[in-house]
């Protein structure tokens, strides 16, 4: 039993369909929101890295590390804006964000 | 026959869904953060079993290694008790469950009618191969250092704006602290702050 390209689009497929379905299930905590994101970023990775292997293709890897770099600057900024949103609020549910509008 | 490692694909991608899972349904924010660490140590998994071994470090490293640190400092810091009623989370789950639904099947249509264009393994322009015995590492960091070097450097300008966007935004002057001023007292000299007076007998003297 060999494993092939399709499964691994097959697990990629699920993992990120697991991140939407947290970005609607945590409609409170913009924390987990975040984490969702990250998962659903990692399901791409999953999906160039796969591509990378059967074509026989490095560059699928730098792109990789790129959406890896992409993240990383992602989920700092998302936190210290977080972390701001609390400061002058004392919570971070997400219904209630839309009072930052102009 | 099942081989290692189509048990050990099997083992790190069933291990990684279901932390997945339980990453956007626990209750409790740091458990989330930790089933994301073990998350994320299954995909390194995967990717050592495609020969991407550097990425799999990196994986490690950057995600387990700052990002969900990173999370969990901001849970701990935050102190953020946010349950759901259950009523909420089940028409939340209902909506969720509809659209990932939906685009899994999607997903799944486009896999199963999906094939490489024969033409396309003439456009890879980077084969293993052309690198040798070299190993991956340092496959990956020829290409970087060469072809991709302007990405490159746009990555770290990316971090770059990025480890200065959050130290602004997470900056606090705050008013009516007093601190020492290491600078102020050391450029203090005496002919700024002693006044020699002569007074006068019998006059006083205004200060």
């Amino acid at each position: 039993m060999i494993i092939t390209l399709e499964h691994y689009l097959t697990v990629a497929a699920l993992l990120f369909v697991l991140g939407i379905i947290g970005i609607f299930l945590n409609r409170r905590n913009v924390i987990v929101i975040l984490m969702s994101i990250e998962l659903m970023l990692l399901a791409v990775n999953i999906n160039l890295v796969a591509f990378s292997q059967a074509l026989n293709d490095l560059v699928g890897q730098v792109f990789s590390l790129f959406v890896l770099t992409v993240a990383a600057a992602e989920a700092a900024i998302g936190l210290a804006i977080l972390v701001t949103y609390y400061r002058n609020r004392g919570d971070i549910y997400v219904d209630e964000i839309n009072m930052m509008r102009g | 026959m099942i081989s290692i490692p189509a048990i050990a694909f099997y083992v790190f991608s069933g291990l990684m869904l279901l932390s997945a899972g339980l990453v956007i349904t626990s209750r409790n924010t740091v458990y989330s953060v930790l089933f994301l660490i073990l998350a994320f140590f299954n995909a390194a998994g995967l990717f050592v079993l495609v020969n991407a071994e550097f990425l799999a470090m990196m994986l490690v490293v950057v995600y387990v290694g700052a990002v969900a640190v990173l999370f969990l400092f901001v849970v701990m810091m935050l102190n953020v008790n946010m349950a759901l009623p259950k009523r909420d989370t089940r028409s939340y789950m209902l909506v969720g469950s509809v659209v990932g639904g939906i685009l899994l099947g999607e997903l799944f249509l486009i896999v199963g009618v999906w094939s490489i264009a024969p033409e396309a393994i003439d456009l890879v322009s980077a084969p293993q191969n052309m690198f040798g015995q070299k190993g991956n590492t340092h496959a990956l960091g020829q290409l970087l250092y060469t072809h991709y070097f302007l990405a490159f450097q746009g990555a770290g300008v990316i971090l770059l704006v990025a480890m200065v966007g959050a130290i602004v935004l997470t900056l606090r002057q705050r008013e009516g602290v007093r601190k020492q001023n290491i600078h102020d007292q050391i450029k203090r000299e005496a002919k700024d702050c002693v006044e020699l007076v002569n007074v006068p007998s019998g006059q006083g003297v205004d200060l």
